[in-house]
């Protein structure tokens, strides 16, 4: 498992991604301060992950409320938003993730058990 | 009721100059501060242009920093369409004026799973004007949204939060909208925007197109409700306000010669009123421009300022036709006094030639404008619009205290008069030139139709062009009408034959009479010598006479004597004597 950010006791926290060289999949999400919406969305982001990636992922939480210069870089317009960095090509998934199966289409992902 | 005044300058809704030519003219000041403003349109009317103008103009000439948010152009594409305007958005950039941002939305890199907010949008928004302190804002073009986000009913609710997010942020917005079927905008954004709207248009009208510009509506403020045309050139956009024009322009006395002699001594020998509108009307060839060129020279050795407008001839070919009749304007063109504007008048329609007109003429402030001819502006039966233009540029040119000389080309069948009855209240000198067919001959006659407030001569003159200019000669008018050219030196020459004649008859007879008085001197002179002679002759023979008396009575008295006579005889004989 390396999960780098936890949610721990509600609180979303960002931390600088230092060792994503091992990762296959670098996750990003975006959020605007701790929304339901946010709130909601990470916790269907780490169930998916850990159901479906194998542990080999990284997420990186974004308060755009800290840091708003940060929006435009992954052109950010809609709050939640999942960036998928790698594996390229970048992929964007937006709303609160709470149909597992678009985010997985959005992912590019096919479900483990589907294998 | 200074304090009133004031009160009422309270209420009324503050303004943001846009810095547009003429845009601030319609709206008496500009858009509404800190209000969302739609722009709507067509594509290729000039949307995103108008609104980046208004952040450059703000950031520029009024201090307020902008923002622009695209969603279509990327921030490289939309600097480098701009430079043609000669906008430097780099430069603004850098000096933290301007901060462009783009906003990309590809629906394929997109997966849409349960609720979201745009929420990242407002952020990005905010942290763009905060970071600047901006002050306008724009949003070009929104709708891209909808064609990225699947969502409508979100996309709407956001769409409000966000333009209501704008107005509590206190900036000037512009958004812009393309252009719907039957609404204002293709997804119904006036909905949201409604405070004040501006369409504009780019029409097509036989083949010629016309940029049009409509204040839909602007609430809080009065506005000119016309369309009115537009022009985007290498300095951006400007906008010609047409209605703001009245009949109040100032009027001066001072005259200005028309560089021909001839034709000043017609205009009580003074030339045209400054700031007056000249119309030079005739049949072609007759020598419309000529006059329009000794205008243009005369001025610019004034030391006034000449545009020249053509729309038939280049400047060059204007220049070499105007030396073969000794007007050389090539020095003033030099000099920069002189400046010619040579476009085809199909190159756009008649609103853009006015905006043109009016442009150069704000660019260039010159004393003097010259239209070399008004006519071609006539590519069909669109008489009402010309004349509505024309009035636009005389009213223009007269509130700017500028001459004007137009010249027009009217079909030789018809009369000269009528066929420009549409301008003619509009023109304050006109001078007809026209031709006049006799004896197999054709010639130029020349003469004032009119000439308001002044005492003009009603004469027809012959005119001339030689190769030092223009030169009007007296026509003869005689019994058989007026005659002109070879038939009018025909007559020159008999007249001045007989007038020879005459003059011959009396100098001849002139020597008859001297020859006459001579001779009756002469006689005069021999009779009395005649009579002189025979006198004297006369004289002789009356002392030989009294010689001879003088004589006898001595001889008889010396008889007398000697025969000792009476002394009585001898007294009354010496008595006779002594007589």
């Amino acid at each position: 498992m390396t999960i780098k950010k936890e949610n721990s006791a509600k609180k979303i926290r960002v931390e600088k991604q230092v060792e994503t060289t091992n990762d296959l999949w670098v996750l990003r999400l975006y959020v605007a301060g701790q929304t339901p919406k946010a709130l909601t969305a990470f916790t269907n982001l780490k169930k998916i992950c850990e159901e479906q990636l194998n542990g080999e992922y990284s997420i990186e939480v974004i308060d755009l409320l800290r840091n708003p210069q940060l929006g435009a870089d992954d052109q950010i317009f809609a709050l939640p938003t999942l960036v998928r960095k790698l594996p390229v090509p970048v992929r964007k998934i937006i709303g609160d993730l709470s149909n597992t199966e678009r985010v997985l289409v959005g992912l590019d992902l096919l479900p483990v058990n589907n294998l | 009721m200074k304090k009133l005044n004031h009160e009422l300058s309270l209420k009324k809704l503050p303004k943001t100059p846009t810095g547009i030519q003429g845009f601030d003219e319609i709206t008496g000041g500009g858009l509404p501060k800190g209000r969302p403003i739609l722009v709507c349109g067509g594509a290729g009317c000039g949307k995103t242009l108008f609104a980046i103008e208004f952040l450059v103009r703000g950031a520029t000439e009024f201090n307020e920093p902008g923002v622009f948010m695209s969603f279509e152009e990327t921030n490289e594409e939309l600097t480098v369409n701009v430079a043609s305007l000669g906008f430097d958005l780099e430069d603004l950039i850098r000096r933290k004026k301007l901060i462009l941002d783009h906003v990309h939305i590809e629906r394929s890199e997109i997966e849409e799973t349960g609720e979201y907010d745009l929420e990242a949008l407002f952020i990005r928004l905010g942290y763009a004007i905060d970071s600047i302190g901006a002050k306008r804002v724009v949003l070009d073009t929104i709708e891209s949204l909808f064609a990225g986000l699947p969502n409508q009913l979100i996309l709407r609710a956001e769409l409000r939060r966000l333009f209501r997010w704008l107005k509590d942020k206190g900036v000037t917005a512009i958004i812009t909208g393309e252009k719907g079927d039957e609404k204002l905008t293709r997804q119904g954004l006036e909905e949201y925007v409604s405070d004040c709207v501006i369409m504009l248009d780019h029409r097509v009208n036989e083949q010629t197109s016309t940029r049009r510009l409509r204040i839909v509506k602007y609430r809080g403020s009065i506005h000119g409700t016309n369309e009115y045309p537009f022009l985007i050139d290498e300095t951006g956009f400007s906008v010609l306000p047409v209605t703001s024009l009245g009949l109040k322009h100032i009027v001066s006395n001072e005259r200005v010669s028309s560089g021909i002699l001839a034709l000043d001594k017609m205009l009580e020998g003074k030339g045209y009123y400054r700031g007056s509108t000249v119309l030079v009307s005739g049949t072609a060839g007759v020598g419309k421009t000529s006059i329009a060129a000794h205008f243009a020279e005369a001025a610019c050795k004034r030391g006034e300022r000449v545009l020249y407008f053509c729309f038939e001839e280049s400047p060059n070919q204007l220049i070499r036709n105007m030396l073969s009749i000794g007007i050389d304007l090539e020095p003033w063109v030099e000099k920069g006094v002189l400046l010619f504007h040579a476009t085809r008048p199909t190159l756009y329609g008649l609103e853009m030639h006015l905006a043109v007109t009016h442009k150069a003429v704000n660019a260039f402030k010159p004393d003097i404008v010259i239209l070399d001819p008004i006519n071609t502006f006539v590519i069909s039966d669109k008489e009402f619009e010309i004349k509505t233009m024309l009035m636009r540029i005389v009213d223009f040119l007269k509130a700017s205290q500028i001459t004007a000389l137009f010249t027009s080309l009217t079909s030789s069948e018809g009369s000269l008069e009528s066929s420009e009855a549409g301008i003619s209240s509009l023109i304050d000198t006109w001078i007809l030139l026209r031709d006049i067919e006799l004896s197999g001959e054709r010639n130029r006659g020349m003469y004032v139709l009119k000439s308001r407030g002044m005492a003009n001569s009603n004469q027809i003159r012959e005119f001339m062009l030689t190769d030092h200019g223009v030169e009007l000669r007296e026509a003869y008018i005689g019994s058989k009408g007026v005659l002109t050219g070879s038939a009018r030196i025909a007559q020159e020459a008999k007249e001045s034959a007989e007038l020879l004649i005459r003059k011959k008859d009396i100098e001849r007879k002139k020597r008859e009479i001297e020859q006459k008085r001579n001779t009756l001197n002469a006689q005069v002179s021999a009779l009395h010598f005649k009579f002189e002679s025979e006198e004297s002759e006369a004289i002789k023979m009356i002392e030989i006479e009294q010689d001879q008396i003088k004589r006898l009575n001595q001889d008889k008295l010396e008889m007398a004597e000697s025969r000792h006579a009476d002394s009585e005889n001898i007294k009354s004989i010496n008595a006779k004597k002594t007589k």
